[in-house]
């Protein structure tokens, strides 16, 4: 052995010492990511959002199942060393896993053992604000890793070792641009959507290339003069009316056409923009080459109670009044179950219900889709309104599933919230809050005589029926939900810090585990060498947070602030 | 998205939020015009100055305080150069006049005359501290940031009392000069919010 060699390994060592990027790694045989490997992942794999382009949260792995699932156990854990709110998915290619968290930060791990191969850490300013401080998960492309961060850059990293290949400024986090969602990446483009809805911000989806990080199109939510539905905006409103795009969308493959589901209008009182303000509260329906909108269906004109519709629809080809067809499935923050028919270049309307108590709607017009509004629950300038649901709708953010064994829809909703607020004129300073309220004097009411509040619900699309719900007493439900070719419907969302599996097709709860925290992170199930595994990241904070802020100072609930930060990841399987 | 919550623990707000940070924002904008030493932070022996309001950029005196609160947001001033430090947002501190007896024995030292001064900063996720309401567990005000519910009690150098806050706020000491609230030191603790990892 030479002084080269004797010299090198105790170089290594000592440099791993004040490096974040070398805990066991680089990775080695790292498997490239295609359009086709995206198109039709493998069943052990877990490598989109939803994992599908469909958005559907189903895994098609059933090693793990109705009949054993009661002898599933904590094989690993990883803590993250982050508070707040853990929502990503767990990312899975071939026994690598890629776990984002808070403030910006990716972890790849060994899918089996949960050994660290390297960490990027975002190293945020320190006059950042953020409102929603999170992150949702990294995008995959050939040997490539996509984040969007919350100072408003979208990072390329090298998946195998953790190095920062570019590095793009989006906008500008001080006029209240952030990026919270997982990138969507097709066929070589690394798109995302911009947050900030209520800073006094006009939403975007924006593609950038993948090699090079260079921008190649960008399509503003809310279109500007000489675009088509400019003239649903009254004066100036669109410059600041909102319309984020918090959420990574859905993708059709077959007709190369993107969903995006686009956020509320800002401020939140309606009477202060006047108009139906479209894209706000829609779907998008965008072209991934150009970023042109193919079309758009509007789930409520003329937002005014914060309910955002960010959660893209999921694409299911559903059997409905004696028919076959493309649909978009999508139960609403604003309280209606949206069964609608996704064509090339239009989006109808064919079904919407409620599916929590709403005072809000009193119908749905058959020809357009359109919500009827009970004027007397709309929330206007100088004057306190209430409206039910609450502010946080009957199913927010966190995503729905569809199984592909039952035909059933499964929903985190949440019941007997209600809310309201005062509208007031507040000066537009971007940057800053800008609700048309204080927040001050947001409330969040729960129903007299309510007996429970998360419902986790699972929906016939099919009927427009309800085939089972589950409730829980003392919790809110705040977490997406997977399901499974096991039949086991997977979701945390409460405030006992709770894990769970239910059997998909009669909702009996089969199995649950206290977790370190409260669990607002996706689930994922995933495969190593043979071995089913199922992974979820526990974390509470963020929104689920607030509900529990609420819920805690609320009369005569009996329902305490306790619930610990911290993130973990969790993987479990079944003892063999 | 969702927003900040809960109604029954209001009582007095401070101020609108928009209005508050007004002056933050607009330093922002033209961060690169701003003259020499308007980012630097607050140093000992500059002024206070009103960050809003009618009185925005006018020196603050004791006597401009009403005891008990609300609180009053500021910027530090350099009484040499009249350069008023708003180049930073780190910089914006937030003052509230409190009876000395009420005081701890840490914050006592620091307040001139029961005057507190804290960063406006919330330690939590850099949101601006704009509230001065009843605190959630117990009856006494506290100043609040309404972007995640953290609350702080300015009595006891700003130490968390309700929400995800993971420190205090950072501390600005205070005396009276010249009949003007005049800074005696620099921060005390880590100003603005946590770095995840």
């Amino acid at each position: 052995m030479t002084m080269k060699q004797w010299l090198l390994p105790g170089l290594l060592a000592s440099t791993c010492l004040f490096s974040i990027a070398c805990s066991a790694g680089p990775i080695e045989n790292y498997s490239p990511v295609t359009s086709d490997r995206l198109k039709n992942p493998e069943p052990g794999n877990w490598m989109l959002y939803r994992r599908t382009y469909d958005g559907q949260g189903f895994s098609p792995l059933k090693e793990i199942n109705t009949s054993n699932v009661k002898d599933m156990r904590p094989v690993w854990t990883f803590s993250t060393g982050v508070v707040e709110g853990h929502e990503a998915p767990p990312i899975v290619n071939n026994g690598i896993m890629f776990i984002t968290t808070p403030m910006g930060q990716v972890i790849a791990l060994n899918a089996k053992t949960g050994d660290e191969y390297w960490r990027y850490k975002r190293q945020l300013p320190d006059d950042l604000f953020q409102l929603h401080p999170t992150n949702r998960g990294v995008g995959l492309w050939q040997d490539k890793l996509y984040l969007a961060t919350t100072d408003d850059h979208v990072v390329a990293l090298d998946a195998k070792t953790g190095k920062v290949l570019w590095d793009t400024k989006v906008q500008d986090y001080r006029k209240g641009q952030y990026l919270t969602l997982m990138p969507l990446v097709v066929d070589g483009k690394v798109i995302v959507g911009g947050s900030g809805g209520e800073l006094g911000v006009r939403g975007y989806v924006v593609a950038f290339d993948a090699d090079t990080g260079k921008e190649l199109w960008r399509t503003f939510t809310i279109p500007g003069p000489g675009e088509p539905g400019h003239e649903t905006w009254t004066g100036d409103d669109w410059k600041s009316g909102g319309g984020s795009a918090w959420m990574t969308g859905n993708y059709d493959p077959e007709t190369k056409t993107i969903y995006w589901g686009v956020g509320n209008a800002a401020p939140w009182p309606g009477d202060s923009h006047p108009g139906d303000n479209l894209y706000t509260t829609s779907v998008l329906a965008l072209d991934p080459d150009n970023g042109k909108i193919k079309t758009h269906f509007q789930y409520h004109p003329n937002d005014s109670w914060d309910w955002d519709e960010v959660d893209a629809p999921m694409l299911v080809d559903l059997q409905r009044d004696g028919r076959t067809f493309k649909s978009l499935i999508h139960p609403g923050r604003n309280a209606i179950f949206w069964v609608l028919e996704r064509k090339p270049d239009k989006i109808n309307y064919v079904a919407g219900w409620p599916f929590v108590h709403t005072d809000v709607w009193k119908g749905v017009e058959a020809e357009t889709g359109k919500p009827i509004v009970d004027p007397a629950h709309k929330p206007v300038m100088g004057k306190r309104v209430e409206f039910c649901p609450s502010l946080w709708g009957g199913k927010d953010w966190p995503s729905a599933a569809y199984s592909q064994n039952t035909k059933l829809v499964y929903v985190p909703a949440n019941e007997n919230f209600c809310g309201g607020f005062t509208g007031e004129k507040v000066p537009l300073v971007a940057g800053q809050l800008w609700l048309g309220t204080k927040p001050e004097d947001i409330g969040l009411k729960v129903r007299p005589g309510a007996t429970h509040f998360g419902e986790l619900q699972a929906w016939d699309p099919a009927t427009g029926k309800k085939v089972w719900s589950h409730n829980f007493p003392k919790s809110q439900l705040f977490g997406s939900v997977t399901v499974t070719a096991g039949d086991l419907v997977l979701v945390g969302g409460t405030n006992d810090r709770m894990f769970r599996a239910f059997h998909a097709k009669t909702g009996e709860l089969l199995w649950e585990q206290k977790t370190n925290s409260g669990i607002m992170g996706m689930p994922i199930a995933y495969e190593v060498d043979g071995t089913e595994y199922i992974a979820v990241q526990s974390g509470w904070g963020v929104d689920a947070q607030r509900i529990q802020d609420a819920l805690a100072t609320q009369n005569n609930v009996g329902i305490e602030n306790n619930v610990p930060q911290g993130g973990v990841v969790w993987v479990f399987a079944v003892k063999k | 998205m969702s927003s900040p919550s809960n109604k029954t623990r209001r009582t007095i707000i401070l101020t609108a939020l928009a209005t508050a940070v007004h002056a933050s924002a607009l330093r922002s904008a033209g961060a690169e015009e701003d003259p020499p030493g308007s980012d630097l932070r607050p140093q000992k022996a500059d002024v206070l100055v009103f960050a809003e309001g009618d009185h925005e950029g006018e020196v603050i005196k004791p006597d401009d305080l009403k005891p008990g609160g609300p609180p009053v947001r500021a910027w530090p001033k350099d009484p040499k150069t009249s350069v008023v430090r708003k180049a930073s947002r780190l910089n914006e501190v937030v003052i509230v006049k409190l009876d000395p007896a009420e005081l701890d024995d840490d914050t006592r030292p620091r307040s001139a005359d029961g005057i507190v001064a804290y960063s406006a900063i919330c330690s939590h996720a850099g949101c601006p501290i704009t509230a001065w309401m009843k605190a959630a567990q117990g009856d006494k005000e506290v100043l609040k940031c309404m972007c995640h519910n953290s609350e702080f009690d300015p009595r006891q150098g700003a130490q968390v009392v309700f929400g995800p806050a993971p420190r205090r706020l950072a501390a600005l000491p205070l005396v009276i000069a010249d009949g003007s609230l005049t800074i005696a030191g620099p921060f005390i603790g880590k100003i603005g919010a946590q770095q995840g990892g």
